[in-house]
């Protein structure tokens, strides 16, 4: 059965614990730039949480001309380091610009939700901020919606909080 | 080397040519990074200079570094030293902000700023490559106005990624203000020392940073992801009251039931205000609860907002010290308005602390008449929010008064005493330039103790007190391991768990012993620095002292009658001297010097001792 990661931008808190042990369990390194959750906090104190949403039809799964992604039993999205030249197709094809590639290490970069138990849903609510929750993936086309530009969606956060037009 | 690289990034502001400083291993092992490792090279590189240095000119290095445990243990500070135009010292300032962790994956410890721009400049860091750029679309702004348009700036300008972290300054730190900090994420400041000045006089108005690699390695790494995650649990156990209620709850305990909080420039130190508090400004002013910076696990902030004439104004909770400087200190018992006064000091890039502090003076001074309406402009009255504010504005702009007081409590008691032939430094609560923060002493129920600020390396500044036992997270050898291994002094839980963290990341192997030695090393250098001063600030053993306002006895609430003994004072200072190995005159003694490794700065004690 596919999970998701529900993601809630009013709990987060920013402190980007999902980041660090992201990137300590998969890099067993503290590497920011490396972690497949990245919280944009363009304005202070509203960030906005930014992952892989699993699109129905994987546009990138498809783009790849090397066939080194494809979709696991949880829905997520597997990424074949030895397959994986890092062309950048998948980059092209992803509606939300998602997955990464960092100079020095090999393989794109995309969530691939721990084999179903994901470090950053288990630190969030340890630390009871609860921004992230395990969920069954939502039907309906909706998990692209969630496919915000962090600049647009920090303004709309601002404004939000400010209760007026900018 | 593990946990850090080796190497700062120096800038040379003049030419934008960027170089790369070597540091042996050895200088981490003996004062760690940030404020330690600074106090170190300032005194390596000007020695018998020192005094010639003024922290006003473009000369003075700034410095933002980190530290071994930055980014490693939860929580992220980013030091900020320099020469401080407040002490004249090496003050470790720290400020949360991720630029820390972006100068770590960026293969660089830190950065070093020497000289200065011509114009108006920012600088973006990427992976190590410095670009020096023109910042004339955004000198003048502060706040939420500045964060906006330099995010834009970044992107049109060098690409840069969204969220990219920076540090800034705000209009009272290009008015080169000695009380102007280098902020952070709107509502952070490296506050104590003055560095938002002495980045106005390099005319940088904003620093960015972005890493693509990782944090150096470290010694352990199987042990630390085990530690990280026990660690994250036992803090926030420990801090599950700071989660809700952030410093703010010191806004009723501190001054309430510990007697201890700045009323009206330190005339009292109580209030009763039960709308005061933590509750007030959660009632009134909190739009976001929790807010957190990087790794951390106890969330301290909060988000306020509040609406006056058209205008919206957004800060931090404000903590404790901003509740109780813009606050209580200035005759405003409301939450509202308090964190009206905290936007905008977060606006113009003021350290909220010594500005309320100053502005707190100015307005005793006023009411006894000392300062008349014709040299003022206007009327100076305790809780006239409209008054403050424009008290506050001619500060960052220095207009009219504000010129004096833009130069800080303690140099502005110096030149009103000359102006008007009276001894006005009674009135000035700070030590040797540094404004007291929102701590009293003399109800003796609040953590510093009599000779706190008195000894301290950074005169008033809270976050760094003096005190018994030496070797203990009682006294300042502690604060200095804290900024200088920089570390957030929130989500560290005791000494011993927090050496633990830097051998699995160092591999050191230090006992407690030498983890304390650290601390004394960093804290003797710096005041060997102090005893130096100059150009135009000098300290002496008369000037280890509390303000005068301390001896006075609290005249309201529970304590009333309360103060602390001048003779006490005295007889605590002997014993600090003496334990930490300084002279009757408070100078470090040559034998303390080499047997804490610093027997090459020996030399300099011929010039303190004149
Ligand atoms: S761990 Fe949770 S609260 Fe912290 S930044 Fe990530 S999503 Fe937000």
């Amino acid at each position: 059965m596919p999970i998701w990661i529900l993601r809630d931008f009013s709990k987060c808190s920013s402190c980007k614990l999902c980041e660090i042990v992201c990137s300590l369990k998969h890099e067993n390194m503290v590497w920011p730039e490396a972690a497949r959750i990245r919280i944009y906090e363009i304005i202070p104190g509203l960030p906005v949480i930014s992952l892989c949403v699993q699109c129905d039809d994987y546009p990138c799964v498809s783009s790849c001309p090397f066939q080194a992604l494809s979709v696991g039993e949880h829905g997520e999205v597997l990424v074949d380091k030895e397959k994986c030249t890092m062309c950048g197709a998948c980059v092209t094809a992803c509606p939300g610009n998602i997955p990464r590639i960092l100079p020095g290490k090999q393989g794109v970069i995309i969530c691939n939700l721990c084999n179903g138990e994901p470090e950053c849903v288990k630190v969030c609510s340890e630390m009871g901020y609860h921004a992230l929750q395990l969920v069954s993936k939502p039907e309906g086309g909706v998990v692209k919606n969630y496919l915000v530009k962090p600049e647009e969606a920090s303004t709309k956060l601002l404004v939000k909080m400010m209760g007026e037009a900018e | 080397m593990k946990g850090f690289w080796g190497r700062l990034l120096e800038v040379d502001l003049a030419t934008g040519a960027a170089h790369v400083l070597e540091i042996p291993e050895k200088a981490y092992r003996m004062f760690l990074g940030g404020r330690g490792l600074a106090t170190y090279l300032l005194a390596k590189k000007y020695g018998e200079k020192w005094r010639l240095l003024d922290p006003l000119s473009p000369e003075n290095p700034l410095m933002l570094l980190t530290g071994p445990l930055t980014g490693y243990y939860p929580g992220v500070k980013l030091s900020v030293t320099g020469k401080s135009p407040q002490s004249n010292s090496v003050v470790g300032s720290v400020v949360s902000s991720e630029v820390a962790v972006e100068l770590k994956a960026s293969g660089f410890d830190g950065l070093v700023l020497k000289g200065g721009c011509e114009k108006p400049c920012y600088i973006y860091v990427e992976n190590g490559r410095v670009h020096l750029r023109d910042a004339s679309d955004i000198w003048g702004l502060g706040g939420l106005k500045l964060i906006k348009k330099f995010h834009s700036l970044l992107k049109e300008d060098v690409n840069g990624e969204p969220g990219t972290p920076f540090v800034y300054i705000g209009p009272a730190g290009e008015n080169r203000v000695r009380t102007a900090a280098v902020m952070s994420k709107l509502a952070h400041a490296a506050g104590y020392g003055g560095y938002g000045a002495v980045m106005g006089v390099k005319k940088v108005k904003a620093i960015a940073v972005k890493g693509y690699g990782s944090l150096p390695s470290i010694y352990d790494p199987e042990s630390l992801s085990s530690l990280f995650r026990s660690t994250l649990r036992n803090v926030r156990e420990r801090m599950k009251r700071f989660r809700q209620w952030g410093t703010t709850e010191g806004t009723w305990y501190t001054g309430y039931y510990l007697s201890s909080m700045p009323v009206r420039n330190w005339q009292e130190e109580w209030h009763d205000v039960k709308n005061f508090s933590h509750v007030g400004f959660e009632l009134e002013t909190w739009v976001k609860n929790p807010w957190a910076d990087w790794g951390c696990p106890v969330a301290c902030m909060k988000l306020s907002l509040v609406k006056r004439e058209g205008e919206v104004y957004v800060t931090d909770n404000p903590d404790y010290e901003m509740a109780a400087y813009l606050g209580s200190n200035l005759g405003v018992f409301n939450p509202k308005e308090t964190v009206l006064l905290s936007s905008l000091a977060d606006e113009l890039g003021l350290c909220g602390i010594q500005t309320g502090n100053v502005m707190g003076f100015a307005i005793e001074l006023y009411e006894k008449g000392v300062l008349t309406r014709d040299e003022v402009g206007y009327e100076l009255k305790w809780g006239d929010v409209e008054c403050l504010a424009r008290l506050m504005r001619d500060i960052a702009y220095r207009r009219g008064i504000g010129e004096v007081l833009a130069e800080g409590t303690y140099r502005a008691a110096r030149i009103l005493s000359e102006q008007k032939g009276v001894d006005l430094t009674r009135y000035a609560v700070q030590v040797k330039g540094i404004a007291v923060g929102a701590h009293g002493v003399r109800s003796r129920r609040d953590y510093p103790q009599p000779i706190s600020y008195a000894l301290s390396a950074q005169g008033g500044d809270h976050t760094s007190v003096a005190g018994f036992p030496v070797d203990s997270t009682e006294s300042e050898t502690w604060y200095a391991i804290l900024d200088s291994g920089v570390v957030c002094m929130f989500t560290v839980l005791d000494d011993k768990g927090l050496l633990e963290y830097l051998n699995i990341i160092t591999g050191w192997g230090l006992n407690l012993n030498e983890f304390y030695s650290i601390g004394r090393r960093i804290i003797t250098l710096q005041r060997l620095l102090l005893s130096l001063g100059g150009p135009d600030a000098e300290w002496g053993v008369k000037d280890d002292d509390n303000p005068p306002r301390f001896y006075e006895p609290l005249p309201t609430g529970p304590y009333r009658g309360s103060s602390i003994g001048r003779d006490e004072v005295e007889e605590l200072k002997k014993k600090y001297y003496a334990e930490i190995g300084w002279d009757e005159r408070g100078i470090p003694t040559e034998e303390t010097l080499r047997a804490l490794g610093l027997g090459e700065f020996a030399p300099l004690l011929n010039q303190v001792r004149e």
